[in-house]
């Protein structure tokens, strides 16, 4: 069952960021948790005012450590917002959409999930059913997208698995008897075989050992350029993104601080926090100590004020205690939020809007 | 913990419902050391008479006071419902948490016996139990042999607890600070499985009171100690509703609900307070 | 399938530890208590009048004999146990001579027959009704459902039948409340016999189900408000499958598998019920015959029901658990 013959050459890896048009585009998107238990109100901001463009035929890596929103962000762009998470104010456009995502009804939204916008997810160990064969779940996610009998579907599921290396036989099998590598390659044929024009990708490797690891992201690279579609990929692992994003943007408890080509920031990130990041991955030959972060994530239910960064920040300076810095475009391609990486960047407006924000227009449940 | 039980009450409608019923059911049982007649004394007052100001819920056929009689039934039952969870509690506690600390062969071996009595049908042992002690039946005997019938599921349950709480890490500390596995248990591991414990006393009261009154009714138990269950017994022995005094059967069957009902919302509500996931999901899952 | 054969081997294995047990337990309340049967018999049977003292003493023989009790006590066991082995426990005080095994049998289908409708009804009824209620947890109606459920579900089986009973007995008779089938109608394969089987059995049904329903109901609605939350559900949601689909092949049949082991953990429950409602509908089945026996001080008779229950209600336990691997790709033999 094992696949193999695969070269890694010269499709794996980054390339050039293509100049195209804008595959997905999100503006000041805001959701937060409002929990509400035995009588005390809580609220985490855990996607606060995030901008971003995802462009064609690219693959935009999202870094960050834990619990810094990363996952909730992926959410709220694939609709799949359901309480207590709500999202508070923003947009998430879509190409091959005509209307913003949050605009959509249910029947829409059940239109599109697959045939346009597919998913890979975090700990595939267990998004399949364990008690449906493979064949069954192909069945249930594409069939109804592809249009074709039961015989042409099934040719072109087996043409498919065959181009991704798989064999046929996997379709057989059920979750449990599939090690967690072959899951993990099922789901993304699974993602990839009605063509979706976008993908979204939530720390698919996390769970494998690095030799698996490898080949599942020479998969998912050789899936994504067979296909030609988006994709916005999440890990908090720095080694993948070099191996795999196009571009790079860091996450920072629930914002967005940095955002540059991925050989950009590895080779000169501006945000303290990105240097910190990049520090800390092993060089080949290096002998000196890695240095630690001081403290803590910040507490996403009660952030310090001003910069969320700050409290950890080895070049803080009084005016990052007191204002958030706004994501400022330095050069093109290049954006940060930080008042030491260049005097051009200024105060967040937005930061204080969302302080003084006393009514929301909530908008809840869109997984249908 | 007396915080926790007030933001229970507070904000969790079944706790505060649950906690008002058995609160109400409580202070009927504590009328009885008011009560103006003897606990088994008949021919005390007039027969048959519907509910009136001087005999709220009417007298019987046998010259008792229906009121004051379910008193004395429903403390009965409820001390016996208690004694029984307890005794089956300890059973479960010791079982449940040394089958899943210890393991192995243990382990199987318990849960072996527990899948046993699990399975075990309790109303014809305890109907064969009765037939044999007849006249010896007492209140003690058939508590004992209900607790020892009614442990088996909840021993499950703790296990399953015993055996997460085992590979946490503060077992194996304070396993290499030379604790005995008898220490770990009663100290570390019990406070982790009591709320549980709790939660399941409460069915448990509900499940052997509600098989008392079975058999209380058959005339299976001492039929001269006043329950819920020998009420209704010499309530039919009367043809009570046949000769229309219906307040002698209505009352203790409609308190013995209130406290069924009371006692399984309290279980519920323990039940979401310990358990989060279903705390979560309350808040609304999908659609 | 060596794991499902290996499966099978430990099941059955602990089916013969219940029957082991449970007969135990049966054998040392009738025998290693203080009190004689016997004794208690004669007393009974001596209460209204001056009996010879040698018809006594050859009655305590007689009886001796036919209850299993001559010898030791070691000798008594291996007795009992060979009784239990032939199904054959003697024949009855109270319908002397017939044999015990032959009133067992004609109660047993009874039984059978009162338990497994209700418990079929109230289980596919409270499993269904439950998945829709955790699934679709906002809709009212369900939540309705809801608290009824939790109203009915903590009710003993016995109070549930009394107030059937009396509901539709006393205060609104229009079902027959008591015996299987009209007393005079001859037992056959006629429609009328069948309609007035069917009729009898209304009221026990329904009382069974009330209390039964909600049990389910409740416990899958926990079940299914969990497995909402797996990620296969969440993944299939994201991935537009149908939602009918989702319902049905990811949370419910994933929810069954539990549900079909409580059932065969909740059993002796069911049975328990099952026999209570038998008693207050005098419903000819082995809890009638039970009670009967109690109060005719049929000693053989109580006896032998007893074990046939212990043995019936594991049987049916165990023929539950062997299917379950069927319904389970993963065929958990942990």
């Amino acid at each position: 069952m094992r696949q193999s013959g695969r070269d890694n050459g010269s499709t794996v890896g980054p390339h050039p960021p293509p100049e195209g048009a804008p595959a997905l585009s999100v503006d000041n998107l805001r959701a937060y948790y409002l929990t509400h238990y035995f009588g005390v109100e809580r609220e985490v901001r855990a996607v606060d005012d995030i901008s971003l463009v995802v462009r064609r035929n690219e693959i935009y890596g999202l870094a960050g450590e834990s619990s810094c929103g990363k996952t909730t962000f992926l959410k709220t762009v694939a609709a799949a917002v359901r309480p207590p998470l709500s999202v508070i104010g923003g947009s998430v456009q879509y190409a091959f959409l005509d209307r913003d995502l949050y605009a959509l009804n249910p029947a829409k939204l059940s239109a599109i999930r697959w045939r346009r916008l597919s998913y890979i997810t975090q700990g595939s160990m267990n998004v399949l059913n364990p008690v449906r064969r493979v064949r069954e779940s192909f069945i249930d996610f594409a069939y109804r997208h592809m249009g074709l009998k039961r015989r042409p579907f099934f040719a072109a599921v087996n043409e498919h698995l065959q181009r991704l290396h798989l064999a046929a036989s996997v379709l057989d099998a059920y979750p449990h008897e599939l090690s967690g590598g072959m899951k993990q390659r099922v789901t993304i044929a699974l993602a990839t075989i009605c063509r979706p024009e976008f993908i979204i990708a939530d720390e698919p490797t996390t769970a494998l050992d690095v030799i698996v690891q490898k080949d599942v992201l020479a998969m998912i690279r050789e899936a994504q350029q067979q296909i030609g579609s988006s994709m916005l990929f999440v890990t908090h692992d720095m080694t993948v993104h070099a191996n795999i994003a196009d571009r790079l943007g860091i996450m920072y408890a629930g914002r967005l601080v940095e955002e540059a080509p991925t050989a950009d920031i590895f080779a000169n990130p501006k945000h303290p926090y990105t240097a910190h990041l990049v520090a800390s991955l092993p060089r080949i030959g290096e002998q000196s100590r890695k240095e630690s972060l001081s403290g803590a994530p910040p507490n996403l239910a009660n952030p310090p004020s001003g910069c969320r960064f700050h409290p950890r920040c080895p070049l803080a300076m009084e005016v990052c205690r007191e204002a958030s810095p706004a994501l400022t475009t330095l050069a093109p391609g290049r954006r940060v939020a930080c008042y030491a990486a260049s005097p051009l960047v200024k105060p967040s407006p937005t930061a204080e809007r969302v302080a003084g924000a006393t009514h929301r227009a909530e908008r809840v449940g869109l997984v249908q | 913990m007396l915080r926790i039980l007030k933001d229970l009450f507070r904000y969790n409608r079944e706790f505060s419902l649950g906690a008002i019923l058995i609160l109400l059911v409580v202070a009927i049982s504590l009328a009885s050391f008011l009560s103006p007649y003897p606990s088994g004394m008949q021919y005390v007052v007039p027969f048959d008479a519907p509910p009136s100001w001087d005999h709220p819920f009417g007298t019987n056929s046998r010259g008792q006071d229906v009121f004051w009689q379910l008193t004395f039934a429903i403390r009965n039952s409820l001390l016996f419902g208690t004694a029984v969870a307890l005794l089956s509690r300890l059973i479960a506690i010791v079982v449940g948490l040394t089958s899943g600390y210890v393991g192995g062969m243990v382990d199987s071996v318990l849960m072996s016996i527990n899948d046993t009595f699990v399975v075990f049908p309790p109303f014809p042992i305890l109907v064969l139990v009765y037939f044999i002690f007849k006249d010896h039946m007492s209140w003690a005997l058939l508590a004992v042999a209900m607790a020892c019938l009614g442990w088996a599921y909840d021993a499950r349950l703790i296990r399953s607890m015993a055996l997460s709480l085992r590979t946490r890490e503060f077992t194996t500390q304070s396993l290499f600070s030379g604790m005995s596995t008898g220490q770990i248990l009663a100290e570390e591991h019990l406070p982790y499985v009591l709320p549980i414990v709790f939660a399941t006393t409460m069915n448990n009261i509900n499940w052997s009171i509600g098989l008392e009154v079975t058999l209380s009714v058959i005339g299976f138990t001492n039929i001269d100690t006043p329950t819920i269950g020998t009420m209704i017994y010499w309530a039919n022995q009367h043809t009570a509703l046949v000769a229309g005094v219906w307040w002698w059967i209505a009352f203790p069957v409609g308190l013995v609900i209130i406290t069924f009902v009371g006692l399984y919302l309290l279980s519920v509500s323990m039940n979401e307070y310990i358990d989060p996931r279903s705390r979560l999901s309350g808040m609304g899952g999908a659609a | 399938m060596a794991a499902y054969a290996l499966y099978v081997l430990r099941r059955s294995g602990q089916f013969v530890l219940v029957v082991f047990v449970g007969i135990n337990i049966a054998f040392f309340v009738t025998h290693a208590t203080p009190i004689d049967p016997i004794t208690a018999a004669i007393a009974a049977a001596t209460r209204f009048s001056q009996a010879d003292p040698q018809a006594v003493q050859l009655t305590r023989e007689a009886l001796r004999e036919l209850y299993g009790l001559q010898g030791n006590l070691w000798q008594q066991y291996v007795v009992f146990w060979m009784r239990v082995a032939r199904a054959d426990f003697g024949p009855s005080l109270s319908a002397f001579p017939t044999p015990v095994s032959t009133l067992i049998w004609r109660a047993l289908p009874w039984t059978f027959g009162l338990l497994s409708v209700a418990t079929l009804i109230s289980w596919g009824l409270g499993n269904l009704l439950g998945g829709l209620a955790g699934y679709y947890r906002r809709n009212v109606p369900l939540k309705l459902v809801g608290v009824v459920a939790s109203g009915l579900q903590p009710i003993p089986n016995y109070v549930m039948a009394f107030i059937v009973l009396v509901l539709f007995g006393y205060v609104w008779p229009i079902l027959p409340i008591t015996g299987s089938s009209q007393i005079n109608l001859p037992q056959g394969w006629t429609l009328a016999y069948f309609q007035s089987v069917f009729q009898h059995a209304l009221l026990p049904v329904l009382s069974l189900v009330l209390v039964g329903t909600g049990a389910w109901f409740i416990g899958m609605r926990a079940l299914v408000s969990n497995i909402v939350t797996e990620d296969y559900v969440a993944y299939a949601e994201l991935g537009g499958v149908d939602r009918w689909r989702i319902l049905i092949s990811y949370v419910m049949r994933n929810a069954l598998l539990t549900q079909v082991t409580g059932l065969a953990l909740s059993l002796g429950l069911i049975f328990n019920g099952a026999v209570i409602t038998e008693v207050v509908f005098g419903y000819p089945g082995l809890g009638n015959l039970l009670i009967r026996a109690v109060y005719a001080g049929d000693y053989s008779l109580v006896i032998g029901i007893a074990s046939t229950s212990i043995i019936a209600v594991a049987f049916a336990a165990l023929v539950i658990d062997l299917v379950l691997p069927l319904l389970d790709p993963r065929v958990r033999v942990a």
